[in-house]
């Protein structure tokens, strides 16, 4: 048998039929449907008169325009267009609903894996591209358009171009104050935010086999940030000892028969692959955005591009353009700039261990008075726990305020948005024009870099706070 | 959907790369507007004045191109979110074929779902056909997906690929579902040997 990628053994055991030019008809496994296109794609089912074929293995979550405010009476224009049609169809075809506020509830790409929703080799689809954070237990998942969701809706199958085959590789080990957001941002600063385009990317090495699942989904949920729709890592003890005992995960025989399949899935030794990357994990300092483009990001103690240096002239014009909406200066650091806002959440940084993260910056400090701060936990389920081990309480004394799971301040989709002007630091995944709100300045960066900024009320080296 | 067979049509440069789909449509419109009202927010932050007014300045604004139902942009364009009204908006300006050296992949995939021909092309090939474009003065551009072949202002003529049941689809306006459908049987096949291959996805 010839030597295969994890990307090839899901996507080949997942083949219907071969379309020609590289296209195949493919089984989904999990299909997870949202409030935005999750329901337009079922609305447009029931215009069809058509019905969903695997309503068993379809999950609807209404994450994007729910309000994250503790007392949100959860009505109005917005859920009647969104939330309530998504609620209305599903119950309709029998496909299992999330509801506000209930355990299970959250940010989809939180709430398939805490729910062992989400398995190794397994196919996911769902009309967010972020769905590629799934990979971080193997599986292979991607985002896909409305109409898209309504193919696999009907037909339990998704047409699809198979990509080629990138692999990453983070050798060294990392240094304080950095994390898995830190080198992915990194990555997408060197390489480019078209750099995955085509490709299904595979992160590897011996900084992503001692990552836990949490960080490898942070890493594989910003894949979509350097173009590629499908980020992966290979299963292992760490993402088996991570599945046990889950509400949905395989039990007992299956449990056996599910793991001696995982074990099988990593990439074979002899594997090749079609272009390879590797990060010496050691250089990376702790990163924040300065523009406008995930790839437009320096380390901390670095210095903003000058426009007038890049040889490309498209890349001058995009450097200018982003510092003028972001209101900065070429040449300078990020350091000491003020902020007025910051956002920790978000499916690449709303889960569990970010929280106790960023919580252990604060050592009883506040956020400055300038600041408005927001903890908005990945799901009801990562809220919980975090209020069973007082980390609730870390923050709201601390200043922040603890809100209720969902999207927020990531997308906007909610009205939780970032004032014009206002500029904030998130943990979020994207800093483009107007994405937090229209003429909103956003900074990506880490947790603990995004709490640091919160307690000085400015842009700064969250190093300096835990060397202190 | 709307069969796409020959285009003869004003093409607009707009010669930026990294369009995202955030830019194309902004959350808010998207989450708010009706799927045949998307048109009058594409671009809206580089079509309008911050008073509302249009900017004289954008390609799309310009009386030369107000027409162009052909748009020739930077590499990536339409990547980030896979929000599907951002073709919908572009659809419903008018706009029926995209050229570009690259496109963001998922945007790529939607356009097919509304009759929107997405064609790549090497960089130079496009910068050149951006400054015929440009131009503006050598008539209408030519897109032929019969022939797979784009005859520019200036009488020359570029092939372009797209795989063959897309091609087909586009000439013949089916959408994905009816043609997937006729795959039944090999659906439920794959899925009955699945389902005792690895019980353990069946909930």
């Amino acid at each position: 048998m010839s030597a295969n990628t994890l990307f090839d053994k899901v996507w080949d055991s997942h083949t219907i039929s071969s379309l020609g030019d590289g296209f195949s008809l493919l089984q989904v496994d999990r299909n997870f449907i949202h409030d935005l296109s999750g329901a337009r794609a079922l609305q447009a089912l029931a215009e069809q008169g058509r019905a969903v074929m695997h309503p068993d293995l379809t999950f609807a979550c209404p994450d994007h325009t729910t309000s994250t405010a503790l007392d949100a009476s959860h009505s109005g224009e917005r859920y009647a267009k969104c939330v309530d049609p998504l609620r209305d169809l599903a119950h309709k075809q029998g496909v299992r609903f999330f509801e506000i506020g209930a355990h299970g509830f959250g940010i989809i790409h939180v709430i398939g894996p805490e729910l062992g929703l989400t398995l190794p080799g397994s196919l996911i689809v769902c009309g967010d591209s972020h769905t590629s954070t799934h990979g971080g237990l193997g599986a292979l998942a991607w985002g896909i358009g409305a109409s898209e969701v309504a193919h696999v809706l009907a037909t339990g199958a998704i047409i699809q171009q198979k990509p080629k085959r990138l692999r990453v590789r983070f050798d060294g080990q990392l240094q304080t104050g950095v994390t898995a957001k830190d080198l992915i941002l990194y990555l997408i600063g060197r390489d480019g935010v078209a750099a995955g385009n085509g490709y299904a990317v595979e992160y590897a090495g011996p900084v992503v086999r001692s990552f836990s699942i949490e960080q490898r989904m942070t890493l594989c949920n910003l894949s979509i940030e350097m173009g590629a729709k499908i980020g992966m890592v290979a299963p292992d003890a760490t993402t088996y000892a991570y599945l046990a005992g889950r509400e949905y995960a395989p039990k007992d025989a299956n449990w056996d028969a599910a793991l001696a399949h995982w074990q099988s899935l990593p990439s074979d030794a002899a594997a090749t692959f079609d272009l390879e990357r590797s990060v010496d994990a050691c250089q990376i300092r702790p990163q924040v955005t300065w523009g406008t483009s995930p790839e437009q990001v320096i380390a901390i103690d670095g210095h903003i591009p000058d426009p007038s240096a890049q040889p490309d002239p498209e890349k001058r014009r995009a450097y200018a353009a982003a510092l003028d909406y972001m209101g900065l200066t070429a040449g300078a650091g990020l350091q000491g700039t003020k902020i007025d806002q910051v956002f920790i959440g978000s499916c690449t940084n709303g889960r569990l261990s970010d929280l106790r993260e960023a919580a252990g910056v604060l050592q009883g400090q506040k956020v400055a008075a300038h600041v408005r701060a927001w903890v908005v936990p990945g799901s009801v389920d990562v809220k919980r726990a975090a209020e069973a081990e007082g980390l609730d309480r870390l923050f709201t004394e601390a200043g922040f305020e603890w809100r209720n799971p969902g999207c927020s301040l990531c997308v906007g989709a909610n009205g939780e948005v970032v004032a014009a002007g206002k500029r904030c630091m998130s943990t979020s995944n994207r800093n483009f024009v107007g994405r937090q709100g229209t003429d909103s300045r956003t900074h990506l960066a880490s947790p603990i870099m995004a709490a640091a900024a919160a307690i000085r009320g400015e842009i700064t080296d969250v190093r300096a706070m835990m060397e202190a | 959907m709307q069969p796409f067979t020959k285009l003869s049509a004003v093409a607009a440069p707009l010669m930026r790369a990294n369009i995202d789909t955030d830019l194309i449509i902004p959350m808010g419109r998207y989450l708010m507007a009706e799927r045949a009202d998307m048109h009058r927010f594409a671009f809206e932050v580089l079509r309008y004045l911050p008073d509302g007014s249009e900017n004289p300045q954008f390609v799309l604004n310009k009386p030369a191109f107000r027409d162009a139902q052909i748009l020739i942009s930077g590499a990536n364009f339409g990547c980030g979110s896979s929000r599907e009204s951002a073709v919908w908006a572009l659809h419903g300006l008018g706009i029926r074929c995209i050229i570009t050296p690259g496109f963001g992949n998922i945007f790529y995939n939607n356009c097919f779902q509304s009759g929107l021909l997405p064609i790549v092309l090497d960089e130079a090939t496009v910068e050149h056909l951006a400054k015929l474009a440009a131009s503006g003065n050598g008539g209408p551009f030519e897109i032929d997906l019969e022939q797979q072949k784009i005859t520019a202002p200036d009488g020359q003529s570029h092939a372009f690929a797209v795989q063959p049941q897309r091609r087909t689809q586009l000439l013949q306006g089916l959408d994905d579902i009816g043609v997937t459908l006729r795959k039944s049987a090999d659906i439920k096949n794959h899925r009955a040997a699945d389902e005792k291959a690895r019980p353990w996805i069946y909930i």
